[in-house]
């Protein structure tokens, strides 16, 4: 076990990231909703750098009682991490792939203590 | 909290984004390549894009015709947010980006410090370096719409001007730099005259017909182009590409599904014309190329045809085999962008291509489904020599270039 430091809590905006490399390892640590989030940087795609992605909310369109449908909407609450080699989408909070479940980040255990965020490899 | 506490590096790049160095961006193909070796692989990229549009007040200097050339320049010179000079197209339908989520395909603005060499000579070099490749066929982008052009003319003018530009300013700049030159296809005289003109230019190493247009590639005018074609054995590659407006498309509301039907759509009907007016039989030395298509079209045409050939052969007389032998014998695949969401799906695909001899690989970068060299070595059924066949050494076979 290895123990990395990442920075102090106030160093995280609300939705900043580190993106950090230790040896060939690499990792995303994500603040959101005032929680810490750490996601090892290889797309469960084809290894593409995930956590140097865009963040969006998850797309959604609704449909009405009638079947029909009309504008789309991120959904409330939703914050997706986005690859930018092709596109591949991750809740960034379960790091769950938006389109196929089964595919998911790599997770990286993060701890906080006296005011600074670690990850544990 | 453990004894020990390690200080990590913060990487370069924490967001990427439209001004991130190429070489930022495929920094983890890179790493890819250090493990598995690749040095030690020849790797040549069949399918690989540049952005012409940025050199377009470049390009049009090299328009033959002095009266075009002169509206051309004054055009781009004189009109602010206009699109460039005599392109058709999607103008701004160009929805590749998925809204800013893949950057890389909405633009590349990244620095280019480097005065010696023109700038897509710089940006193909950092392409080529994140993908360790040893030489990188470059296409234009937007002049793939050019077969719909309402002025065949214009065509002819301005693949033409961009050949010339393209050699003189990228091909000549770079050994490992190459290109299938520009073929106006709606004007079959115009074609032999490229192929005339440019089999000996530096860095053609093949001739390109983009693949969105309504011309029966089988019609009389086109045979003295292939017998041309197989004479200097240069390969002609099919480019494909979509087109919203094609009235069958126009009912895909999705970027997505029009994407995915159209780049396979224009290859399938020429390869249907292709194959069932018996040219691979007329030409059987010509090295026809199917280029960024995939490769799922593949098994699904072969079956078609051969099923509903032997049911009619009386239509296809020429075929003296299934048009699948001709497909597999005679044709030759980009792979790029490779389906494996269904991997035993592939394997069969592969075998039935005979993927050994006739799979060349292919990046498509930077488009937002790119396929990175790894896609290849990484597949679990094929040999090494199959894969380093279609890494590279399937295309210096056919382009006969230096190993
Ligand atoms: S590697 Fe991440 S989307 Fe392809």
């Amino acid at each position: 076990m290895e123990t990395i430091r990442i920075g102090r809590i106030e160093d995280f905006g609300e939705r900043d990231r580190k993106v950090i490399a230790h040896g060939d390892v690499e990792i995303g640590v994500f603040r959101v909703d005032g929680e810490f989030y750490a996601w090892h940087n290889d797309c469960a795609h084809r290894g593409g750098p995930v956590c140097q992605g865009r963040l969006y909310g998850r797309v959604e369109e609704p449909v009405a009682e009638d079947g029909t449908v009309g504008a789309l909407r991120y959904k409330p609450g939703s914050l997706n991490i986005v690859c930018p080699w092709h596109g591949y989408e991750y809740d960034i909070r379960t790091g769950v792939n938006q389109g196929h479940p089964a595919l998911r980040l790599r997770k990286a255990e993060v701890q906080v203590t006296n005011g600074e965020v670690y990850v544990v490899l | 909290m453990d004894a020990k506490i390690s200080i990590p590096r913060e990487l370069p790049v924490q967001e990427i984004d439209v001004y991130t160095d190429t070489r930022d961006l495929l920094a983890h193909s890179r790493r890819e390549a250090r493990r598995k070796g690749f040095e030690d692989w020849l790797i040549c990229d069949i399918d690989a894009h540049h952005v012409e549009t940025v050199s377009w007040h470049e390009i049009i200097e090299y328009i033959e015709d002095p009266v075009v050339r002169d509206q051309a320049l004054m055009y781009q010179k004189e009109r602010i947010g206009a699109p460039p000079y005599g392109l058709n197209g999607d103008l701004g339908l160009r929805y590749q980006d998925v809204g800013g989520r893949i950057p890389h395909q909405s633009d590349r603005r990244e620095k280019v410090t480097e005065t010696d060499v023109h700038r897509d000579v710089t940006l193909t070099r950092r392409a080529m370096e994140g993908f360790a490749c040893d030489y990188m066929v470059v296409f234009p982008t937007p002049m793939l719409f050019l077969g719909m052009h309402p002025q065949p003319e214009m065509e002819v003018w301005l693949g033409r001007a961009y050949n010339r530009w393209l050699i003189d300013k990228v091909l000549s700049a770079d050994d490992r730099i190459k290109t299938l030159a520009y073929i106006p296809f709606n004007t079959p005289k115009e074609a032999e005259r490229t192929v005339e003109e440019f089999s000996d230019a530096k860095g053609v190493i093949g001739f390109c017909v983009t693949s969105t247009r309504y011309k029966p590639v089988h019609h009389n005018d086109y045979m003295r182009l292939y017998a041309m074609l197989q004479e200097r054995n240069m390969p002609l590659a099919f480019h494909a590409g979509y087109h919203w407006q094609d009235p069958s498309l126009m009912t895909v509301n999705r970027f997505l599904g029009m994407h995915a039907l159209g780049f396979a759509w224009c290859n399938i009907v020429h390869m249907t014309n292709w194959v069932l007016n018996g040219i691979p039989e007329r030409f059987p030395n010509l090295k026809s190329i199917w280029v960024e298509s995939g490769l799922a079209w593949v098994p699904f045409l072969m079956q078609r045809l051969d099923d509903q050939f032997l049911m009619r052969p009386s239509e296809a007389p020429q075929l003296k085999r299934l048009p699948s032998d001709y497909m597999r014998e005679h044709c030759w695949y980009t792979s790029q962008p490779m389906e494996t969401t269904n991997m035993k799906a592939l394997e069969v695909t592969l075998e039935m291509i005979n993927a050994e001899t006739q799979l060349l690989w292919a990046s498509d970068w930077p488009h937002f489904d790119f396929d990175v060299p790894s896609v290849i070595f990484d597949l679990p059924f094929l040999s090494e020599q199959a894969r380093r066949n279609i890494m590279g050494l399937n295309a210096a076979r056919i382009f006969d270039l230096k190993r």
